[in-house]
């Protein structure tokens, strides 16, 4: 590799590999590093800590924007350590001959979600930079929580005998993005499924739930999150495929693009892995989400760690991997 | 069930089908499921990729495409561009297009530009292709040219039929392409090879009712076609789509990555419509018979590839011993593997 493919910020193991390559060996602590956010302990008690930039277009699509995710994206990576987002910074990179009445409803739409999300813009910076030299917007949020969990929550704590629970359907963003990029007239339209994760995250918290691992499926979907708790925590992880819901228009518009919607990207959902004891009160939590159980964590049996797909038909396959880049298909 | 029976699917998706569901996991004893040659994008010879790697980085070029031929990687080479998602990152002007239209509205728009259209697939995606084609001549789309591939199927089946050492005894015809051509070409490879064919779809419960139905010709030892995908394919096919391509292209003989020439395999452009041919509008020279074959049979110092074997089904992705370690979706050997409807590339998905 000699140059930066799109595919090394697609979420999948060429971004893994680009993280591992480029930047960790050089950053201050590796640790940190590898979750969402990074859950800092302060003399006055733990702080999260998290940055995101977006650059995603069309700039608008259906359901939200790229005001929306910024706000949202960021609110859900400090959720996923167990914080309650406080404080965001915005960060606005702007196109020469922008339209006004489009940043006006970019920055609209900021502001209610950031209302939504329960926390405040507190400070920021805009650059404008010659026509051609950016697309549209890019916009940089970094936010920052406090951590309300009583540890930190990572992938390490994960242990064999685990359960794995899923807040939602899967696929609807990505597919959003897919449809709006290249101009697929789905129909029934699929609409992004962009929310804050706190509440969820809270309720569970409240409820005396102990969370493992808890992830947030945005770029390389559940399957990109799944893969990579099994490598954090070295076990199996088995699916029940049937356990997962997908949106209507989303499973039929998978199979004739052949994109696979574990790899679809989500901007509302995330997996977590709890004691097999709590399970049942956590899924009665996120149920009226949408949530439930879909597999479990077991020792690891090969030399590399594996997530396992149980079918309708009863047969068995493994996750695919993936690299980073959805192409849809020929024929 | 004492018979040993030895079924190829001859499509790619349903290759992907049957790895994704396990459909070979559910087969009674002594079927066995080999997987054919019907990816076209695994297909397209290396040549064919070597000249759009060379077009993308022409500055007034556009080059289109689908989304799995971004990632096909030309001939081996040192270093430089392997793939069109690469020459993109190289500064060539590479597009995603999900319609051969988009690449004639794209010529329409932008006429300084020269927009060449990577046009591969079987006689399912070669009727839009034509489609285009003769729209392009109709508007005076001067500025639009096609870098083609288009394949046939049933040629391709003969072909692994007649090779040495073929194990194939009765296939699962790809649906698709049987609902574009209907059913006589099939009928008279049954007749001269004396071997069963089931049309089948790509659901799973489809690929099993098809596989069952194989079974019993099988057994019964009355070699014969069989429509299981009524529900989409007429016995005539799509006549319209057949006109149209029979308009604008001609059978001729012509290589398949991976298989080496096929009598009949390909389709060119009629002598009418060659001023859209970029090979000729570039000066790029024959992609005809001068394919780099990847691995398959040449004699290389590298790690072994028995991608000619797994496409005509002698041999299973995961019998070869390159499978997983040197030969990935990432840095393919053979064929089969570079594209994610190839048989390889299905094994490491799933099977890994």
């Amino acid at each position: 590799m000699s140059r930066v493919l799109l595919g090394h910020g697609g979420g999948g193991s060429l971004m893994q590999e680009l993280i591992a390559g480029e930047f960790a060996a050089l950053y201050s602590d590796r640790a940190l590093l590898a979750d969402d956010a990074a859950r800092l302990e302060l003399p006055q008690g733990p702080l999260a800590f998290s940055s995101d930039g977006y650059v995603v277009q069309p700039l608008e699509f259906a359901g939200g924007d790229i005001g929306r995710l910024a706000v949202v994206g960021t609110a859900n990576d400090l959720a996923m350590v167990g914080a309650r987002p406080l404080h965001l910074s915005v960060s606005l990179i702007l196109e020469e001959g922008l339209p006004l009445a489009l940043l006006r409803r970019l920055v609209a739409s900021m502001a209610a979600a950031a209302r939504q999300c329960g926390l405040t813009i507190v400070t920021g910076d805009t650059k404008v930079v010659e026509r051609g030299k950016a697309d549209g917007v890019f916009i940089t949020t970094s936010g920052i929580g406090v951590c309300q969990s009583p540890g930190a929550i990572g992938p390490a704590a994960m242990a064999p005998g685990d359960q794995l629970l899923l807040s939602g359907d899967l696929g609807r963003h990505g597919l959003a993005i897919l449809a709006a990029r290249h101009g697929l007239e789905l129909d029934p339209p699929v609409a992004t499924d962009c929310a804050p994760l706190w509440p969820q995250v809270e309720a569970l918290l409240q409820a005396g739930i102990t969370l493992h691992a808890l992830r947030d499926l945005t770029r390389g979907g559940l399957g990109s999150a799944l893969l990579e708790l099994a490598a954090v925590s070295g076990c199996d992880l088995w699916l029940d495929e049937q356990a997962l819901s997908l949106a209507p228009g989303v499973e039929s518009c998978c199979r004739l693009l052949g994109l696979d919607p574990l790899h679809l990207a989500n901007e509302g959902r995330f997996v977590l892995a709890l004691p097999a004891d709590q399970a049942v009160a956590a899924a009665a939590i996120l149920a009226p989400g949408g949530g439930r159980w879909i597999g479990e964590v077991r020792a690891g049996t090969g030399a590399a760690v594996q997530v396992r797909l149980r079918t309708c038909l009863g047969s068995q396959r493994l996750l695919a991997p993936f690299s980073g880049e959805l192409l849809p298909r020929i024929c | 069930m004492n018979e040993a029976w030895t079924v190829m699917e001859v499509c790619g998706g349903q290759t992907q089908a049957i790895l994704r569901w396990g459909l070979d996991q559910l087969l009674p004893d002594g079927m066995e499921l080999v997987h054919g040659p019907g990816c076209p994008v695994c297909v397209t010879p290396a040549a064919c990729i070597d000249q759009a790697l060379q077009l993308a980085l022409q500055e007034p070029v556009i080059l289109c495409s689908y989304g799995d031929m971004l990632r096909v990687p030309g001939s081996p080479r040192p270093q430089g561009c392997g793939d069109l998602l690469q020459a993109r990152a190289g500064g060539g002007d590479v597009r995603l297009i999900t319609s051969p239209w988009q690449a004639l509205e794209l010529a329409r728009q932008q006429p300084e530009r020269q927009v060449v259209l990577l046009a591969v697939g079987f006689e399912t995606t070669a009727p839009a292709t034509a489609l285009v084609v003769l729209q392009a001549c109709r508007l005076g789309v001067a500025n639009l040219t096609l870098l083609q591939a288009h394949v046939r199927v049933v040629p391709a089946m003969e072909a692994v039929l007649a090779a040495a050492g073929n194990r194939v005894q009765g296939f699962l015809a790809a649906g698709h392409v049987a609902a574009v051509m209907g059913s006589a070409e099939l009928e008279q490879l049954v007749r001269r090879w004396r071997i069963p064919v089931v049309i089948s779809g790509f659901e799973p419960q489809e690929l099993l009712a098809a596989l069952e139905l194989c079974q019993q010709l099988l057994s019964a030892g009355t070699p014969r076609l069989i429509n299981a995908y009524g529900r989409v394919v007429r016995p005539a096919g799509n006549g319209e789509a057949q006109v149209l391509m029979r308009r604008v292209f001609a059978p001729a003989d012509g290589p398949w990555r991976g298989l080496g020439a096929i009598r009949s395999g390909v389709l060119r452009l009629r002598p009418a419509y060659r001023h859209l041919d970029a090979v000729g509008r570039f000066g790029l020279g024959d992609s005809g018979n001068g394919e780099a074959q990847t691995g398959s049979g040449a004699p290389d110092p590298g790690p072994p590839c028995h991608a000619a074997a797994v496409l005509q089904g002698r041999c299973r992705p995961s019998d070869c011993p390159s499978f997983g370690s040197a030969c990935t979706p990432q840095n393919p050997l053979g064929a089969p593997m570079v594209s994610s409807e190839g048989a390889c590339a299905a094994y490491y998905r799933y099977r890994r």
